[in-house]
Formats: structure tokens, sequence, C-alpha cells
């Protein structure tokens, strides 16, 4: 490295330290780089930990600056690695691994902590937390609380603020009940006013079914060895096994102030974001005190950024908002708009929370029942607050009447309402190009613009390459908007969205269409008439379709399978596979066990199990061993590989129970039977059982028959116990078992027509509504029941045992191994 | 060297063949054109002949991750697999290593 170089060190390789970095290098700052993060990882997007933690985004999405991007920049990065002291007067910082390192210019970004209030238990002499108590600050916090949550049932989340809510809500993902302890009186009481604050309470307790408890302070956690619950100062106690501390945060300040920095709630900055009376330290993001503020939010460290990068780079690049005089910016505060992440909850909150003033306007608007409250507060003409809770409608258009101080509609209901007529939205054309879009994200409408002109025309894409709309989602729309704008009209539909498969740009509903219009019955006819390009992700999905929609006519080109349909088993992490016999209603035989047994005896099977699906698997089989397997098994396949028909678990029932009111044994068998097999959009496991003390889970199946008092059966839809626990919807209930056969076909025929790729029937049913399902499947409201029985019967009669498929391999070396490795064919190698 | 003849592999799918100590994955494309990686998943040690293919990527069977067929780069950020040189020569597969 040239020394000539002036040598920049980071302190924080958070948000604000690596958003500050590529502030610096795209004004061409030229400096040796070297940044401490004392987490072991590249620069990741902190606020998407909430999607983590609620699995709608995933671990590997959220990374901001990956390794490669300090190489490529010649960055040079020490993760895991922690600053303990700085000497601002030899120019040198020291790291905890003993190492010194010397700069000409210092940035801290140290971020903030998650603050643990005095509670007594939190903490395990010597060993930190508490197992089985938890903060939500860092990837490594959100992961270990995963692996936690997955094994408990009940969580308590201490703090009902935006992070409490998130958390909350995340939970309620990985275990069964969640309940939020808040200490104030209403939740989110930093940001909303009391009514505010009841309305979103309600709304999470019947929304989410989340337990909320307000005015609850939490003196105690109880439990030597696992947390067992926690004690409120009012004497009461919750029963949990998992604990989620999000009281709040305090800035990392502790190394600036023991190296003799001025510090107060946070690091005292000036307005060029410089250390107090420092020439060569500059400080950035959450613990930086800028005239007095402390931020918690990630729009204020945006603009920091570009302040800070400006000055310590001695150069502004057009179109970064930086004012300031003689070559210097200034950073001159942030107006914060906090919005809640949590699906199906919108809250936005800007400003004062309550008029303050005699003579502030208030505009307000209340409907509790359903869970909307809106208000403005005005003075003198300008927008100083506003509150959205259940309705984010205004959001775009209030936050920029807000940060921008724009003059308001007369007829202030508008702020509130679009009343009829396209609402007065200012054209995008318009924005400057430096306008923040996603505050979230820091995107900037020109990077949106940027992004488009690169050939990125779908939203969807837009939003991956930039990740605008991926933090708290409220800019979609404006995204949209300007993405058509800038793509000119050739703006094309967000495939992610609607489309059936990702390669063919069509909803379920109109590839059907088109499919059948075309007579097209093959994957690669699918691609090249309607999609164009061939797309390996989109294969699986169509060729479910094609067999659904053409049965016997379907013509199977076996590389559109994936592999677990071309061998009928499942792949197993070492490449082996698992096969699972069919075993109707989980009924067997003395002769069927034997064979079973014979089998994994001769061939070393080395495990052998019951499954949940009340049939038995033997795992770790190599593919080319399949067919002998299945030979020697001569059992019918189980189908435990497939988007299928897979099980009917039955209960023992009134052959057999004292409480058995209808033969359910008998009932799933022959549910087995028929529909054994069947492909569709997602798995189909199926339950009967024979009382409603639901020995065969019924109530949380695809599809579970419960029998009941009367010689009747009550069929439930829509059930889960998977990823997702949910109790199905009672679609009928009928007087014999014949009923139940048909309409289960009925049903199953509707969904395998309607239903998205991967979409379970838990999402399909509750997306569709039961009732709409009911009219069609039950009361024919759309005249569709005899065409639907019709289909499904065929699909019935098309059905093939697969693991008959094994005298001859249907393709050549269908069964031949692609690891581990014994391997064939050995090909010599000539030197 | 001499893999065989291409139609071992139907169109559209993978075959592994182990060469000397190498494990190669080989694809016959639908447009009948071959590829030639590596034939271990670098994720975790997936099998990628059992993966599915077009024109462009190989999609891992294990946790779907994907790589460019004629690059050898990861599509979702894992580190790339070895590409080898191989061409049809009248319906024999012919790889150089
Ligand atoms: C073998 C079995 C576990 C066991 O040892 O008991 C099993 C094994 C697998 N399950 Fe399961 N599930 C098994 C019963 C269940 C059950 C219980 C049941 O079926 O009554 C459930 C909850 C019910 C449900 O499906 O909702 C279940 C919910 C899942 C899920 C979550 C589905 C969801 O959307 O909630 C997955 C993941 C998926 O499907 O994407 C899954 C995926 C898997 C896969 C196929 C993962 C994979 O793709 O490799 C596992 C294959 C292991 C292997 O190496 O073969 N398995 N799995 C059970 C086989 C049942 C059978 O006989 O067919
Ligand atoms: C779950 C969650 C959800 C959030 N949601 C939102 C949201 O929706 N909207 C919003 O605006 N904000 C949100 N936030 C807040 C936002 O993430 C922060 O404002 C932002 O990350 C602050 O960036 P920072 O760089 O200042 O701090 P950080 O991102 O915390 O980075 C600081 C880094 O410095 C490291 N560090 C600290 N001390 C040292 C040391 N001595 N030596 C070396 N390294 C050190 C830390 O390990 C950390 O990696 C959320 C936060 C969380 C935790
Ligand atoms: S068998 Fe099911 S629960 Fe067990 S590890 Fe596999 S997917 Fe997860
Ligand atoms: S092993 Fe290939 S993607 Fe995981």
């Amino acid at each position: 490295m040239p020394s000539s170089r002036q040598r920049l060190v980071v302190i924080g390789n958070g948000m604000a330290g690596a958003r500050t970095v590529e502030e610096i290098l795209a004004r061409g700052g030229d400096f040796d780089i070297t940044m401490f993060g004392d987490e072991p990882y590249g620069n990741y997007n902190r606020i998407m930990l909430s999607n983590v933690l609620a699995g709608v985004e995933d671990e590997s999405g959220i990374f901001l600056n990956d390794l490669s991007w300090y190489a490529e920049n010649d960055i040079t990065l020490h993760t895991g690695v922690r600053i303990e002291r700085i000497d601002r007067y030899a120019r040198h910082v020291y790291a905890a691994d003993g190492s010194a390192t010397p700069y000409d210019k210092l940035i801290i970004a140290t971020g903030s902590s998650a603050f643990v209030p005095p509670i007594k238990g939190a903490h395990v002499p010597g060993r930190g937390y508490h197992q089985g108590v938890f903060v939500f600050r860092t990837l490594d916090d959100t992961r270990s609380m995963i692996r936690y949550a997955r094994e408990h049932q009940r969580a308590v989340v201490i703090g009902g603020g935006l992070l409490g809510l998130e958390a909350a809500r995340g939970l309620q993902n990985h275990l069964g009940h969640v309940t939020l302890v808040h200490a104030a009186g209403h939740l989110m009481n930093a940001q909303l006013n009391e009514r505010a604050g009841r309305t979103l309470q309600a709304t999470i307790e019947q929304k989410l079914g989340i337990d909320v408890v307000v005015g609850g302070m939490t003196t105690e956690i109880l439990g030597k060895h696992a947390v067992t619950g926690i004690k409120l100062a009012d004497g009461r106690v919750l029963d949990c096994d998992v604990v989620v501390i999000a009281a709040g945060i305090r800035p990392n300040t502790a190394v600036a102030a023991e190296s003799g920095l001025v510090v107060e709630r946070g690091i005292v900055v000036d307005d060029y974001m410089r250390a107090q009376d420092e020439a060569d330290i500059y400080v950035v993001g959450e613990c930086a005190q800028h005239r007095g503020q402390v931020y918690g939010l990630v729009a204020p460290l945006w603009d920091q950024a570009r302040v800070l990068a400006t000055n310590v780079s001695g150069t502004n690049v057009s179109g970064t908002n930086v004012s300031g005089t003689n070559g210097w910016a200034t950073y001159v505060g942030s107006r914060l708009v906090t919005k809640l992440k949590v699906a199906g909850v919108d809250v936005a909150s800007m400003g004062l929370q309550s008029p303050e003033r005699d003579d502030d306007e208030l505009v307000e608007f209340a409907e509790p029942r359903s869970g909307v409250y809106k208000n403005v507060i005005i003075r003198d003409g300008r927008l100083v607050g506003a509150t959205l809770v259940g309705d984010n409608g205004k959001a775009t258009a209030l936050v920029k009447a807000f940060e921008k101080g724009l003059p308001l509609p007369a007829n202030r209901a508008e702020l509130l309402f679009d009343l009829g007529g396209p609402a007065a939205e200012e054209s995008v054309a318009d924005m400057p190009d430096d306008e923040q879009v996603c505050n979230c994200n820091g995107v900037s409408k020109g990077a949106l613009k940027a992004c488009v002109d690169g050939g990125c025309k779908t939203v969807g894409g837009v939003m991956d390459k930039t990740r605008a709309g991926k933090g708290c989602g409220t800019c979609k729309p404006l995204v949209q908007r300007i993405v058509e704008w800038a793509a000119g009209g050739e703006v094309e539909e967000d495939p992610a969205a609607s489309y059936y498969v990702p390669g063919v740009p069509m909803p379920k509903s109109e590839l059907m269409a088109a499919i059948r219009q075309h007579g097209l019955t093959s994957v690669s006819s699918v691609f090249a008439t309607l999609g164009g390009e061939e797309d390996a992700k989109s294969k699986m999905g169509l060729a479910s379709l094609l067999k659904m929609m053409w049965g016997a006519d379907y013509v199977d080109e076996r590389d559109a399978r994936f592999i677990n349909d071309r061998v009928h088993a499942n792949i197993q992490k070492d490449g082996t596979f698992s096969v699972v016999p069919q075993m109707k209603g989980g009924v067997t035989t003395p002769a069927d066990l034997k064979r079973i047994a014979e089998v994994a005896e001769r061939h070393g099977v080395p495990m052998v199990k019951l499954t949940g699906g009340q049939r038995i698997d033997l795992l770790g089989i190599p593919k080319e061993k399949l067919p002998q397997i299945w030979a020697e098994l001569d059992m019918p396949s189980g189908y435990a590989y497939g988007k299928s028909f897979r099980t009917v678990k039955t209960c023992v029932g009134s052959d057999f129970c004292r409480f058995g009111v209808g033969d359910s044994t008998a009932l799933g068998i022959a549910l087995e039977e028929r529909y054994q097999g069947i492909e569709g959009p997602g798995k189909m496991k199926l339950a009967v059982t024979g009382c409603p003390r639901n020995c065969a889970e019924a109530y949380v199946k695809d599809l579970g028959v419960v029998a009941i008092d009367g010689g009747k059966w009550e069929i439930y839809v829509g059930g889960a116990a998977g990823a997702h626990v949910r109790k199905g919807d009672l679609l009928t209930t009928v007087d014999s078992a014949d009923e139940v056969i048909t309409l289960t076909g009925r049903f199953l025929q509707y969904y395998r027509e309607n239903g998205n790729w991967l979409e379970r029937t838990y999402a399909w049913v509750p997306r569709v509504g039961i009732d709409h399902i009911r009219a069609v499947v039950v009361d024919d409201a759309e005249g569709i029941a005899a065409d639907l029985d019709a289909r499904m019967s065929e699909a019935v009669a098309a059905y093939r045992d697969p693991w008959k498929e094994r005298a001859e391999p249907a393709t050549p070396g269908q069964f031949r191994t692609s690891l581990p490795l014994i391997v064939l064919p050995q090909v010599p190698v000539r030197a | 060297m001499n893999l065989g003849s291409i139609n071992d592999i139907p169109l559209g799918e993978g075959r592994t063949f182990a060469v000397g100590s190498e494990m190669v994955a080989v694809f016959r494309l639908r447009d009948g054109s071959v590829r030639a990686l590596s034939a271990v998943c670098p994720h975790k040690g997936g099998p990628l002949a059992d993966g599915q293919i077009d024109l462009k990527q190989v999609v891992c069977p294990l946790h779907l991750n994907a790589w460019d067929l004629t690059t050898g780069c990861s599509l979702s950020g894992q580190s790339p697999v070895t590409v080898y040189p191989v061409r049809v020569d009248n319906d024999s597969l012919i790889l150089e290593m």
C-alpha cells in the first residue's frame, strides 16, 4: 500500500459504518480503509431480522455487503474483532486481539446494544443471559432465538414497542403461544397516543392472537435451570419457557468515553458529524448524539453518512442533497417516521402524537371495531404529526408532506382518505432524483431509475436489486409508480406476485386456459409456446399441473420432474433415499411387517423408523438399490416424496375403542385406497378419527374427518400442524361414509385446480375463504360439482403404482448413483 | 477422454462420471449441447447431477442453490464449481481434463 494514501479506520461494521464507506467510495475518496466489526459477518440489513424471524425473508437475502464487496474495494475487514481503546494522540486503535492499527481519519459507528432492565434472574452470574432469555439485536441473537423457540411452547416478549411487536409476531412462527408484556399504559407509547395504542392492541390480540399485558412491570424471571415464567410487580405470574427482552436500546459509547471523547447519551458530534473538538474523528449512526438527539432508526443515518462522507473526503457528488458552505456539508437533524413491519397490521407514525398547543389543528378518525385509527396534527398550515393504524393507504403522501413541509389541501379530510378521483399525488416525474423513496433501505428515486435503465423492468426485480420496499414495505406503491414511470409504460408485471411458476408469465387460471387452448401436453411445449426461456425452477410445478390437466394424455418428460419424482423416493442429505411403503390408514399385517423386516435386514438398511404419518420408513437406501428393494417389498409406494396425496391417519375407532362412534379405520382405508398418489399443488395429508377426542389429529389435516354421535361425520379442511399450526375449518357435516368420500374428492379436485404451486390448504382455504369453498363444494353454487367429480374420477382411474416401474429403467441410468461415490461407470484416465 | 455415448444421458438431465479421482457431472441440455461441472455441490455435498437444469443453470436438489452451467459461478451466493470442457463427437461424450 502506498503510504502516501491516508489511512481511514472504521470502528463498527454495521449499517451506518458500511453505508458511510459506500458513500466515501462513491465520492472517489482515496483512502486505505480498514474496518473493524465485532460481529463475525459482512454488513447485513439489521432491520430485516424481523422478517427473518417471521420467516418471510431468507437469511441469505439480508446481506448488504458480503465479504467479496470488501475485497473488491480493497477494504481490510476484521470481522469478529472488537476495538477496546482509541489513542487520540498516537492516532491508533487497539483491538481485543492485541493488535494496534494507526489511522489518519477515524470513524466511530458502533451502534447500540439491547437495553436489559434490571430484572431478577435475567442473567446467570458468570454465564451471561439465563438460557431461554434472549435479546433481539443481531443475526446471532435471531438465530439462537429461532433455534430455542422451535423446541419450546410459550414465549413472553418484554417490551411493547416496535421491536417487541415485531419479535412477538416473528416468534409465533416458531412456537404456539406468545404474550407481550408492556410496562407503559398502551402499546408503542413512544409513537402512538392512547387511542391509537388501544386500537393497535385490539388488532394484535384479535387478528394475530397474541396476548397483550399493558401496565405490566416485569420484576423477575422464574426458573432455575430452564425458564418457567415471569413475575410482574403486581404479583401476577405468567408461565412461559422463552423470554425475549425488547425493552429499548443503549448507544455503544463505552469505547469512546474511555478514550476521552465527549459522551452524553451518545457520542456528541457537531453538524459536520465530527466528534466534539476532534479534527479527525467522525461519528455516525445510533451511537452519535447530534443537537441533543440520539436516533434509533436507519433513515437519519443515511443522511448522516452522506454528510460525513462529503466532509471526510472533501468532495460532494451531485445529487446527494447535502447543504453547507465552503465545501463542508452540514447535518441538521432528521424528522422521524416510524412504521411497523408486521404483515397485516399497518402502523405508521410521524411527529406529534397529539396536539400540543391550543392552536394546533387536530383531524382525527377512529373506527375501533375495524381496528382503524388515523389522525393528523397541523400547525401553521404545515403537517407536524400524523398517525395511521389499520390503514396505511395515505402513508406515502403524509410522509412527504411531513418531511418536506408541503402545503396541505384545504379539505383536511383528504389527508386521511382518498376522496374519490385520483388522489392528489404529485407526479413522480417531478420528484428530484436524490429524493429518498425507501427510508428503510435508503434508496432514492435516482437509484430506482438507474436500475430500470439498467434493464430491470419489473417492480419485483427492481425491489430485489435495490432492496427498496423490502423493509416495512409501505413505500411499495411509490416504488411501483416510479418503476412504471421510469420504464415508460413498458413495465412488466411483477412475476413473483401472481405467476403460477416464475418462468411462465401467467397466473394459474390464465395458464390453464392457455395450455388448453394450445393443447400443450408437455413441459417443453409450454415453455416454447408460453414461456420463452426454459426455466429449471418452473419445471416441477408445470409437470404437476399438466399431469393434473391431461391425465393419461400428459407427455411425461422426465427432466421436468424433481429427483424425488424421477426415482419415486425422497432424497436425503447424503444423496441416498428413503423408502416408505403404503400402509393404508396406518393398518398393517404380521406378514407385511415380516417382509419389511426381512428386506431391511437383508440390505442392512441404516434406519427403520415409524413415521409421523403412521407407516414405516426405510432410510438411507442408495439410489441404485431402489428397484430391487421395491421388488422384494412388493408393496405400493406410499408417495412420501411427492407434492401429492400422502397418508390418511386413522384411529382404532368404533371397532375397538370404548368411545368410538364411527368406523374411522375403514373410512380412512377407503379414502386412501381411492385417492392414493393423486398429485396436487402441495401435499395432501388426511386423517379420520372415531370421535372428537381426535386421536388421529383430524382437526389439523388438509382434510380431516371426525365421527360424531348419531352416525354423522364432520369434515374439516385447511388444517395443519407442521411449519404452520391451524385448526381446519368445518366444511360440512354428513350422514354417510360415501358422502365423505365424494366430498373429499370434490374438495381435493377444487384445490388441485385452484391452489397455487406449493400452496398448502392451510394457506389456500383461508385465502379463498371457507364460505366460498363450501358454496362450491357442498352447495354446488357454481354448478361445477359434477365436473369436479368427473375429473377426479379420471385422475383416480389413471393411478399407477410408480414402484412397478422397476423391471426396466424408464430412462438410461435412471437409478445410477450420483453420489455417494461407489461409481459407475468408471472412466479410465489416460495421461 | 471418452465418457461413452451421449445417449447414456437423457435429454435435460445429468449423470455423474468418475474420472480418476474426480467426480464430474455431465448435463445434456435441451438444445443438444452438453456441460460438465464437478459433481459435488459446494454447499453441503449434494449430488448436482440429480438437479434440475435449463439452458443456463443447474439447481441442486438438496437446498436449491443454483450454478451457472457455463461459468460454474453460483447464482445464489455460494462458492463456484469447477467447469470442464466437454463436447459431443458423433454421439460420444468427450471430456478434456
Ligand atoms: C418421515 C417423516 C418424519 C418421521 O420420521 O416421522 C417426514 C419427513 C420429512 N418431512 Fe415431514 N415427515 C413426516 C411427517 C410429517 C408430518 C406429520 C404427518 O404427516 O402427519 C408433518 C405435519 C403435517 C403437515 O404436513 O403439515 C410434516 C411436515 C413437513 C413439512 C411442513 C409442511 C408445511 O408446509 O407445514 C415439510 C416441509 C415441506 O413440505 O416443505 C416436511 C418435509 C419433510 C421431508 C420430506 C423433508 C425433505 O424434503 O427431505 C422429510 C423427509 C425426510 C427423509 O429423509 O426422508 N414435512 N411431516 C414423516 C413421514 C410421514 C409419512 O409417513 O408420510
Ligand atoms: C430487529 C430490528 C428491527 C429493526 N427495524 C427497523 C425498522 O424497521 N426501521 C428502522 O429505521 N430501523 C430499524 N431498526 C434499527 C436499525 O437497525 C438501526 O437503526 C441501525 O442498524 C443502526 O445502524 P448502526 O450502524 O448505527 O448500528 P448497528 O447496525 O448496530 O452497527 C453497529 C456495529 O458495530 C459493531 N460494534 C459495536 N461496538 C464495536 C467495537 N467496539 N468494535 C468493533 N465493532 C463494534 C456492532 O457489533 C455492530 O455490528 C431495527 C433494529 C432491529 C434490531
Ligand atoms: S423429518 Fe421433518 S421435522 Fe425432521 S428434520 Fe426432516 S423436515 Fe425437519
Ligand atoms: S447441498 Fe447443494 S444446495 Fe445444499
